[in-house]
């Protein structure tokens, strides 16, 4: 194939399809009891160095309990997939856990305005980044998902997105017209928040998926969170719904709540005043006010069912009402 | 006369550039709003999906992010992101409806960086999100470019992060880019353009009431091309305004209440 155009990006996906197949021979296709502690399973399986992946889309259905037991753990150097990378990956960088982001969308919390934390560390190159855009990021993780090293695509072409990027354009061998290679991309670890899932790891979303079916399929290890810890028996009445199957997954943990102040669809609605305070602390130029935020709302805290206590029970309803429009738009 | 402001109107006029029957892809924001008004005026079929998933929903009220619970309301369909990059792809997505920092005069859109340095940028922008698919895949770009000025509509934008007409006549389809597509409209504070069909340079095709095209000129950081007969947009209608404030966004999320 000829080769007519390199862009000077980096791939910051070291893991190859071959790699992700040959940890898969090695996980039990047992049904096994996957239940633990959430900080049991970020210790256990979101190691430094790796590749994150994150479920959901900036704001929604988003895993934030794990996210921030990753803060809690301070887990360091982790380069994570951003589709739309918003308050999911925002928190990671605030405690400082994120060394590389692949991104499609970054620095903005669409219509709430600019990150602070996200500006500083991406305009100070503190944080390396390649661009990418939500499409092409998809591409990849289905090529991951394949086996094939790089996927053909007909997104980016032309632009300074390609320039920038790590894509290669060719003659495509058939009909000779021009198309973009994208490297795969296979994540070392999935995290994910479900609406329901049993203690195997059947997981089943309400509402759209977005992308946590690619990514699931592509990434190595799934720690799943869950609104709700179901029977077995409930997974096998709607099997049309599961959206992973249990022999991807690797930790199961029932957490109510669980992507606050994320929107859970058919459940609750975001919590606008928390992101905005987060927001807030964050874009002060003087560090310790965003550290503050994280003492008191991720580091002083054992877990995040202290969080839950402290946000009350009378805040957390109000956003239940908010998800079915009740009161008023 | 029935009082507006002027996002009100680029809300308005935007609108009226959707056809009934036809689809689009949006985003947050003024798009999004634009969307829905045409949906309740004069697009009652007009079938909108969102990025994240969500197919022709029933909006009760603007949706503050493009994957909201908002955006599968009374859904048709809730899928995948690639599923909707999919649709688009296969052709069934006639307008992605974009914004950008910066627009050159092919509709070439910054929504990257401002700087020279892509790894050390003066300022850094969101980037694509999905809109250099949108602008790649879909048939028509429809843009909104607040806050009209040289530093925003200029000869050379820092980073084009979405596809208009790139270089020129052909220069889409030469990088490989679907044939027939390409931005098709402009949306700003003071005007309207389309794109010239033989040059691909953006073309003044409607000014806001009360703006000349010479402010448009003064405005404008490159030399665009006008229309034989430039007419006047049409200001919004009491009924557009209620419909704006009362159903898309009650809580003044992007139209501050008066």
């Amino acid at each position: 194939m000829e080769l007519i155009f390199e862009g000077k990006g980096e791939n910051l996906c070291k893991t190859t399809p071959m790699d992700a197949r040959e940890f898969a021979k090695k996980k039990s296709r047992a049904m096994i009891d996957k239940r633990m502690p959430l900080q049991e399973a970020v210790k256990k399986f979101v190691l430094d160095g790796e590749y994150l992946a994150i479920g959901g889309f900036g704001h929604i259905r988003i895993p934030m309990a794990t996210i921030y037991e990753i803060v809690r753990q301070r887990k360091k150097n982790l380069t994570v997939a951003g589709h739309t990378a918003v308050q999911d990956i925002d928190v990671l960088m605030a405690g400082r856990c994120v060394s590389g982001v692949e991104i499609a969308y970054v620095v903005g919390f669409e219509l709430r305005g600019l990150s602070g934390v996200q500006r500083r560390q991406f305009e100070s190159g503190e944080v390396k980044m390649t661009d990418y855009t939500n499409g092409s990021m998809s591409f990849r993780l289905r090529a991951g998902v394949q086996g094939i090293p790089f996927i053909p695509v007909n997104v980016i072409l032309g632009t300074d997105t390609m320039r920038n990027g790590p894509g290669k354009v060719v003659k495509c061998p058939f009909t000779g017209k021009k198309v973009l290679l994208l490297p795969s991309l296979n994540p070392d670890i999935l995290i994910m928040h479900a609406h329901r899932a049993d203690k195997y790891g059947n997981c089943q979303i309400d509402g759209h998926i977005v992308k946590d079916d690619l990514q699931a399929r592509a990434s190595k290890k799934i720690i799943v969170t869950c609104e709700e810890l179901v029977d077995t028996e409930v997974i096998r009445s709607k099997p049309q719904q599961t959206v992973v199957p249990f022999f991807m997954v690797d930790a199961v943990i029932e957490q109510k709540w669980g992507s606050h102040p994320g929107n859970m669809p058919y459940k609750y609605y975001f919590d606008n005043k928390f992101t905005e305070d987060y927001l807030t602390a964050g874009r002060e130029e003087d560090l310790t006010v965003i550290d503050k935020w994280l003492d008191e709302w991720v580091y002083n805290l054992d877990d995040f069912n202290q969080y839950l206590n402290k946000l009350g029970e009378t805040r957390l309803k109000k956003l239940v009402d908010l998800e079915f429009l009740r009161g008023g738009k | 006369m029935v009082e507006y402001t002027v996002g009100e109107l680029m809300c308005v006029v935007a609108a009226r550039q959707l056809e009934d029957n036809k689809s689009v892809a949006v985003g947050t924001g003024l798009p999004m709003a634009a969307a829905m008004l045409a949906q309740q005026t004069h697009a009652h079929n007009l079938l909108i999906a969102f990025e994240a998933g969500g197919v022709a929903p029933q909006l009760p009220t603007l949706p503050i992010s493009v994957g909201d619970s908002r955006t599968i309301h009374r859904a048709l369909m809730a899928t995948t992101l690639v599923d909707i990059m999919d649709i688009i792809s296969r052709g069934y997505v006639d307008y992605a409806f974009l914004g950008g920092a910066q627009i050159d005069k092919f509709g070439n859109l910054n929504s990257t960086m401002i700087g020279t340095d892509h790894s050390k940028p003066t300022v850094r922008f969101p980037g694509s999100g999905g809109a250099n698919d949108f602008a790649s895949l879909a048939w028509e770009t429809m843009i909104i470019m607040d806050r009209h000025s040289s530093r925003r509509f200029v000869k050379k934008v820092d980073f084009i992060t979405s596809p208009g007409y790139l270089d020129g006549p052909g220069s889409r389809e030469e990088w490989g880019l679907f044939p027939g597509t390409g931005p098709s409209r402009v949306i700003t504070d003071l005007c309207l353009f389309d794109f010239h069909p033989k040059t691909k340079i953006m073309r003044l095709i409607k000014t806001h009431p009360g703006v000349t095209v010479d402010d448009i000129k003064k405005s404008t950081g490159f030399e665009f091309e006008i229309a034989e007969k430039v007419g006047t947009n049409p200001p919004p209608t009491k009924e557009d305004l209620r419909i704006i404030h009362e159903i898309i966004d009650p809580n003044g999320i992007i139209f501050p209440k008066k």
